[in-house]
């Protein structure tokens, strides 16, 4: 658990007091906290500092989070948390689709942000060589591959575990609370709708036919299961 | 006559007999109506003849409400009945008068023809009697046969007058049928046939030449009867016995002619009524349509569409009707955007605020925590400061997102996330998150009728909020009592009621508790510090879901909260499968005890049992002895969806209390039953299946 070496957050944040108590907060919990104020300036920063995990706040001077969000999932597959003053539908689906991986509205406890951040952060320590198969996909946890026939698919650390919970256990239905608790880590119980974005998301890398999705399947009313056998 | 009628009638409409009216067999109820109604003569307010006046109108309702609806079919109607009933008495007098023209020179014409041939006739008769006159032949008494001859020469030489202009005929007079006296005829004709009876009798009788209309009839049966004039006389042969002789005169040329006229008239007559009926189309048609557009343009209106105008052409009345129509539209919209704007300001700003709010806040919240956190190396002063400073911003936190929620609900911009769940889920969630606070308390919660799964699409984050709160509420003000969940489904609804023993809600107030930042005892210290927007923000949570949030309550005897919701979203609700006012209010069971139930109501009543003591004082409140009757009548605000009911309902509870009375002497100690509240009547297996979930 405490095998995290990594702990390099960059904060992307425009409100200066609340950057700077993010950062008493982080390193107080043994990160290492970098700052940029400015959208235009982030994804410079990002590749700079390649940080372990981003901040983001959503409402950014020059460009906006949702953009820099997009910007920085097209060629990483980092964690990404948003901070958003709106839980409304709207804004934070948007930033999910956008490739955050979680969200934490304001005004939050610093407990709670340390928590989603740890759980982002916990990449399973060196997992036992394993092969899953779903579909047609073959998935190797431990080189944390999806391939099908040979072709290697990029997923996101995130979307990746999604995916394994699911696979391990192909015959269950999964409720969207357990997801949460054993993908983000949550223990109580949270916005489904981080498991929906996310799930679509996957889907639309891993499935031939996105709208007729044959490997993550929804079981109405209950919640998502792997494979339709 | 009227035996008449009453016998053909049921035969008539004997064929519709077979069409599915009612419970009856048509048969019995046309004996009915025979046995019945007709002999017992009086056929006014008879329950029979009203039975039968439904039967026959039922299938014509459909029309005559599209009678009452079209103003165009009625006056198209209209107009073509009154110009059919115009153009037919037209046409009677027409024909009438042209006929009665025909007739009359073919008449005259006829009469001078007969009178000529009847003096022919009888100019002969006297000719050849005195040919023959001094003969002997007459001493004998016998005709002699050249009568016989005579008379077909005087029938050939008649008719040969008028070629095909007439015909002539003889007959015997009387019965007399002597020899020659047999009846001939010229052109084919059958004598006996084309000359009625009674005419004959008639000439029998006088000696004056007398006409009638007839149809001839023609020995050749290839001709067909024509209608003629007859005119016929008796005169005597040369031996001085009479016969008689007819002048028939076909019509055949004026009936012709008349059935022209006819054709003409019926004809001119059809085309004038068609074209007075579409002339009154198109007249009407010109009043309507700018009505209906603007009946249309109305509705749109009204359902929001603020900008519909109407189509304004030229200068008349309806043009007229138009712009003012047009004018009161712009200004309606003016002022509605106007208001629209305004309101939208605010809660913008409202929505604003509260985000502005969250970046420092957070900041804040965040040093507070750090410092929080450090406070074991404070001054217990300045300890204590970090402790209220902590615990003030998670109150200030609360009532922040709350009034973020309630702009959100302002705005119209909640949305409903509905799928499947089983609330039992949600209730065990809910309860098992107050436990602590209930504990804290000394409140024991417990949940009643989960034994089966009770599915509603619902948005499962609004109803634990609903939930949440009630429940919460409940063990706040339960003052350490029991307080009772209790689940039931019946019908298209679901119904979740929270019930508590504690201060319960003044008359009145159960309306008031879902105002905002309303307090019921502004002098009661909160424990938890809610916000004043949590029961306002459940109610709006319900109304997403077209469901009730619904509040009842007696001063001392605890309240009751009850939330319903549709089975299947957007499912109108039309009762709640728990009734509002809970069995064991001090009023239902005031009432048990006065219909003489072994006084046991008390007993039955789901009463805490560690608040014995206290009930029984509660139960000898003055107000508890209050007689129903003496209760205020209506309740306005007890419409549903406000989520408000004042306490004392006489005519429903009266009702309740019959059914309740009846329920308990078969389930004694049951929790309450299911009684569906308002759909109770509508379904009964429904019904007991909602007490089964018990």
């Amino acid at each position: 658990m405490m095998s995290f070496m990594k702990g390099r957050v960059l904060v992307v944040d425009d409100d200066t007091a609340l950057a700077e108590m993010l950062g008493i907060v982080l390193r107080g919990e043994g990160f290492e906290p970098s700052f940029v104020a400015d959208g235009d300036k982030a994804l410079a920063a990002f590749r700079e500092t390649k940080p372990d995990l981003v901040l983001l706040d959503l409402m950014l001077p020059g460009r906006d989070g949702i953009e820099v969000c997009r910007l920085i999932r097209a060629e990483s597959g980092v964690p990404i948390v948003m901070l958003t003053a709106k839980s409304d539908t709207v804004d934070v689906v948007v930033g999910l689709e956008s490739g955050a991986d979680d969200y934490v509205v304001k005004p939050f406890k610093p407990k709670e942000l340390v928590a989603r951040i740890r759980a982002r952060l916990r990449r399973s320590e060196e997992p036992a060589p394993e092969q899953l198969t779903i579909g047609d996909l073959v998935i190797d946890v431990a080189g944390h591959s999806v391939k099908r026939d040979g072709q290697s698919i990029a997923l996101t650390p995130l979307e990746f575990d999604l995916l394994v919970a699911l696979a391990r256990k192909p015959w269950q239905v999964f409720t969207r609370e357990v997801l949460l608790e054993q993908v983000w880590g949550y223990r109580h119980a949270a916005d489904t709708r981080l498991v929906n974005v996310h799930v679509q998301r996957l889907r639309s890398k891993i499935e031939k036919d996105p709208e007729k999705p044959e490997i993550v399947v929804t079981v109405r009313g209950v919640g998502y299961k792997a494979g339709p056998n | 006559m009227s035996e008449d009628r009453a016998a053909s009638t049921p035969g008539g409409t004997g064929t519709r007999a077979g069409r599915p009216v009612g419970r009856t067999a048509p048969r019995s109820r046309w004996g009915c109506l025979l046995d019945g109604g007709l002999l017992h003569g009086g056929v006014q307010g008879s329950p029979v003849l009203r039975l039968f006046l439904r039967w026959v109108r039922r299938p014509l309702l459909p029309v005559i409400r599209l009678w009452r609806r079209n103003i165009q079919l009625r006056v198209v109607v209209t107009t073509l009945l009154m110009s059919l009933g115009v153009v037919l008495l037209l046409g009677f007098v027409v024909i009438g008068q042209v006929r009665n023209g025909l007739l009359d020179a073919k008449v005259k014409a006829s009469q001078s023809q007969a009178t000529g041939g009847f003096a022919v006739a009888k100019q002969r008769a006297d000719e050849a009697a005195a040919a023959t006159g001094d003969a002997a032949s007459s001493a004998d008494g016998r005709p002699s046969p050249n009568v016989i001859q005579w008379m077909s020469d005087l029938v050939s030489s008649l008719s040969s007058g008028g070629q095909g202009a007439f015909d002539v005929v003889t007959l015997p007079a009387g019965d007399d049928s002597r020899g020659g006296r047999g009846p001939r005829a010229s052109g084919g004709v059958d004598p006996m046939a084309s000359v009625p009876e009674d005419l004959r009798a008639r000439i029998n009788n006088s000696m004056v030449a007398v006409q009638r209309y007839t149809r001839i009839v023609y020995k050749d049966s290839d001709k067909d009867p024509q209608p003629a004039l007859v005119i016929g006389k008796q005169i005597n042969d040369p031996n001085g016995d009479p016969y008689q002789l007819y002048y028939l005169f076909p019509l055949t040329q004026e009936e012709k002619s008349l059935s022209l006229v006819k054709g003409t008239l019926a004809t001119a007559g059809l085309f004038v009524v068609v074209l007075l009926g579409a002339i009154a189309w198109l007249v009407v048609r010109q009043v309507v349509t700018p009505v209906r557009m603007a009946a249309g343009v109305a509705e749109r209106l009204s359902a929001g569409r603020l900008q519909e105008r109407m189509k304004v052409t030229g200068e008349d009345d309806i043009a007229r009707l138009g712009e003012a129509f047009n004018k009161m539209a712009q200004n309606l919209q003016l002022k509605i955007q106007q208001l629209e704007d305004l309101s939208r300001m605010q809660r913008r700003f409202v929505s604003d605020v509260s985000h502005e709010l969250r970046t420092p806040l957070t900041t804040v919240r965040m040093a507070a925590d750090v410092i929080h956190e450090a406070r074991e190396n404070f001054d217990p002063v300045t300890a204590r400061s970090a402790e209220l400073l902590a615990d003030q911003l998670d109150r200030f936190e609360a009532l922040l997102s709350d009034l973020l929620e309630i702009s959100r609900f302002d705005a119209g911009a909640a949305a409903l996330e509905a799928e499947p769940i089983d609330l039992r889920e949600v209730v065990h969630r809910v309860v098992s998150g107050a436990e602590p606070l209930a504990e804290r308390k000394g409140t024991r919660i417990r949940v009643v009728g989960d034994q089966q799964p009770i599915v509603a699409e619902a948005d499962a984050r609004r109803v634990e909020r609903i939930l949440r709160n009630l429940v919460v509420n409940a063990v706040e003000h339960g003052e350490g009592k029991d307080v009772i969940v209790k689940l039931a489904a019946a019908g298209g609804a679901v119904a979740i009621a929270v019930r508590d023993y504690g201060v319960g809600l003044k008359p009145g107030e159960a309306t008031r508790v879902f105002n905002r930042f309303w307090r019921a005892d502004p002098a009661r210290a909160r424990t938890t510090g809610g916000t004043g927007l949590g029961l306002s923000i459940a109610l709006e949570d319900a109304r997403l879901h077209g469901g009730w949030l619904q509040a009842w309550g007696e001063p001392g005897g605890g309240s009751q909260f009850r939330l319903t919701l549709p089975r299947t979203a957007d499912e109108p609700l039309r009762g709640s499968p728990i009734p509002l006012e809970p069995k064991d209010s001090r009023r239902n069971r005031g009432l048990e005890k006065n219909a003489g139930s072994s006084g046991g109501g008390e007993k039955r009543a789901t009463v805490p049992m560690q608040a014995t003591g206290e009930r029984t004082a509660a139960t000898r409140d003055p107000i508890a002895s209050r007689p129903a009757a003496a209760v205020p009548a209506a309740d306005p605000t007890a419409l549903p969806g406000n989520g408000a009911r004042v306490v004392p309902r006489p005519g429903a509870d009266a009702r309740r209390q019959e059914d309740a009375s009846a329920v308990e002497t078969v389930k004694s100690e049951s929790e309450g039953s299911a009684r569906p509240e308002g759909a109770g009547a509508r379904d009964v297996t429904q019904q007991g299946e909602a007490r089964r979930g018990h």
